[in-house]
């Protein structure tokens, strides 16, 4: 079984993000950055897979040089090769989810595992969007139905489950988990109680540098990156303004009746 | 120098990750009881760290030393203790089978040591012997194809809880420190024994330990690298811990910044967090600082030890600096803090009590300005 997954570089999440005075762009002078945790849930699922069932992992990553990093860390947590695609470009879903059909048609995976969205972005579309151009069943916001304490996730089980050429997806949806069975070949976005990523251990390190990793461009798989979607502006939100202090509960409902006008 | 490596992140965010989850949750818990962190040990054994610098032959991830300094930053950044406990069995103990042992003794002793199934320790100091080697009193003779040792070590890491010990004993008396021999024991050995000792100020959850040595036979085959070379071994595997103990004591130095700039932007005094005063914003810049020249000056004296250049007088600067300066930040991070910073429900008082050993251990603040100055002296 081959597993295609998705490693995406983002700033670090603990970090306060600064916005450029115009609003124009986010300042990434300075910035930590770090793999999509959903990416890395992604990297950690389909390594369980292909130890179930045997197997290759490639994991891909569209961006600029330093975005080698994040695919260094798929490989270290054991992954067996990467492609990096190259662009300075800012990408929108769409053209990631182009790129990844492209890849997709060469590579020909039986599974492609996504991080459900990214923590930049929280865009939540390119592994729709990618099921979509392929014509491929999909199985969005996998989950897993024991927690992450249980012995299941202790034993380190995939909690995507392949039987006869199906893959079951235990789904987060609104008030409960939902079990779906996909045909082969497939996409899968993660959720994050589908599994808890194993450390990357020094030795695995240091063995991802010798594994391959191969440089691509958006040229040679004949794609447009050009954004369908355009980022206008980006703005801090509204600063909280202070609270009233009321002597009464008849004051409060006065004031949320008729000041505030949020009750009837 | 300046920039890390693609490895290098990778490192630091896996070991990160993983102090932050596991390690940083117990670190006053331990402090406390003064357990010894098996599960940590255990957990960080299967990350690697214990054979980081071992060659990958011998199970280790044959890491250079601005790496280890990496991993060793990350750990004391939430728990001084635990990142003792790694550079004593890795550098000194490791070390010196890795740097100075056959073939045979590193086949036998460091993949054990690299998953830290063993724990290693090394003994030099004495209960009259520490500063000045020339005064080590510990004898090993040879009877036939064993060595016989006798006397006792004090101040012992991973003393109680280690397996594999490299042990400095005088082989040949009249020529004082260029005289002494090293010997690996195991535990066990007949007339070997160990007493734990308590009651630290800080790294209460690193072991100590007194080692006793009553007519304990080792045989000849662990005599470890060549007869009366020990003390001059020793030197070179103190300079390599010397960086160490600087990149423990930067951690600790960041874990003051990190703390106390934390504490003044939530601490509110005459109506704002008091980060908003000048007094507070002095010490943070100060801490800032001497944590940001500290780590410059392991870096270096590790990076030249990397490129195999001499970097023994650069180790001391960083030892000296570092140690100091942690102790610096400690106490300032304390004043932060102010009434709670002297309690136990804030971390910056453990951080002071740890970084204090650092201004001892491994070569006394005074024994690296009294090395510096004679490099100054002598060019």
């Amino acid at each position: 079984m081959k597993i295609l997954v998705t490693m995406k570089r983002v700033t670090d999440y603990e970090r306060k993000v600064k916005i450029a005075p115009d609003g124009s762009h986010l300042i990434t002078e300075g910035m930590n950055f770090v793999a999509n945790p959903f990416d890395e849930i992604a990297v950690e699922e389909a390594l369980r897979l292909t130890k179930a069932h045997g197997g290759e992992v490639v994991v891909f990553s569209a961006g600029p040089k330093d975005a080698a990093q994040q695919i260094r860390q798929g490989l270290a947590m054991g992954a067996d090769r990467g492609i990096h695609l190259l662009t300075d470009k800012e990408l929108d879903s769409d053209a990631v989810a182009r790129l990844l059909a492209k890849v997709v048609d060469q590579e020909k995976p039986d599974l492609v595992i996504l991080g459900k969205q990214a923590t930049d972005d929280d865009a939540n579309q390119a592994g729709q969007l990618l099921a979509g151009y392929l014509g491929w069943a999909q199985g969005t916001f996998a989950s897993k139905h024991e927690g992450l304490e249980g012995p299941e996730e202790k034993a380190q089980k995939p909690g995507l489950a392949i039987e006869g050429g199906k893959v079951h997806v235990v789904r987060e949806v609104d008030g409960g988990l939902e079990t779906i069975a996909l045909d082969m070949p497939a996409v899968v976005t993660t959720d994050l109680r589908l599994n808890h990523p194993r450390f990357t251990t020094l030795p695995n390190i240091m063995k991802a540098k010798k594994k391959k990793l191969d440089e691509v461009t958006a040229e040679s798989l004949g794609v447009d990156l050009s954004p369908k979607v355009k980022m206008l502006r980006f703005s801090e939100p509204p600063a909280r303004t202070a609270g009233q202090i009321v002597d009464s509960v008849d004051t409060l409902i006065h004031k949320l009746k008729n000041e505030r006008k949020v009750i009837a | 120098m300046f920039e890390l490596t693609e490895d290098q992140r990778l490192v630091s965010e896996s070991v990160r990750r993983f102090v932050e989850e596991r390690v940083k949750p117990q670190a006053a818990h331990y402090d406390e009881t003064c357990e010894f962190p098996w599960e940590h040990v255990k957990g960080l054994a299967e990350l690697g760290v214990f054979g980081m610098h071992f060659s990958e032959a011998y199970g280790g991830a044959g890491f250079d030393k601005v790496t280890g300094s990496i991993v060793i930053e990350e750990v004391a950044r939430h728990d001084a203790s635990l990142a003792l406990t790694i550079a004593s069995h890795n550098g000194l103990c490791g070390g010196h089978i890795d740097m100075f042992g056959s073939e045979a003794q590193k086949q036998k002793y460091l993949p054990d040591l690299a998953t830290a199934k063993k724990l290693g320790a090394w003994g030099l100091t004495e209960p009259n012997s520490g500063s000045d080697a020339s005064g080590l009193q510990t004898t090993a003779v040879k009877k036939g194809d064993r060595w016989i040792l006798n006397g006792a070590k004090n101040f012992i890491t991973q003393g109680t809880v280690g397996e594999v010990f490299v042990v400095l004993a005088l082989t040949t008396r009249e020529k004082k420190q260029h005289g002494i021999t090293a010997f690996i024991l195991e535990k066990g050995m007949k007339g070997f024994s160990q007493r734990s000792i308590h009651g630290k100020l800080g790294m209460r959850s690193s072991d100590t330990a007194e080692l006793h040595f009553d007519n304990v036979e080792v045989p000849a085959e662990n005599q470890l690298g060549e007869l009366d070379q020990g003390f001059l071994n020793t030197l070179q595997i103190l300079d390599r811990g010397r960086i160490t103990i600087g990149a423990l004591a930067v951690g600790i130095a960041r874990g003051c910044l990190e703390e106390g700039r934390a504490y003044s932007l939530d601490r509110k005094q005459f109506g704002k967090p008091i980060a908003d005063f000048q007094a507070i914003q002095w010490m943070l810049a100060d801490i800032a600082t001497e944590t940001d020249a500290a780590r410059l000056l392991v870096r270096r004296a590790a990076s030249l030890c990397d490129q195999k250049k001499p970097f023994s007088v650069e180790a001391s600067k960083a030892k000296l600096f570092a140690s100091e300066a942690s102790v610096r930040a400690g106490m300032k991070a304390i004043q932060i803090h102010g009434g709670y910073g002297y309690t136990r429900e804030f971390p910056v008082e453990r951080y002071l009590r740890d970084a204090k050993l650092l201004e001892i251990g491994e070569g006394t603040s005074e024994v690296q300005r009294m090395i510096i100055a004679r490099h100054v002296l002598k060019s």
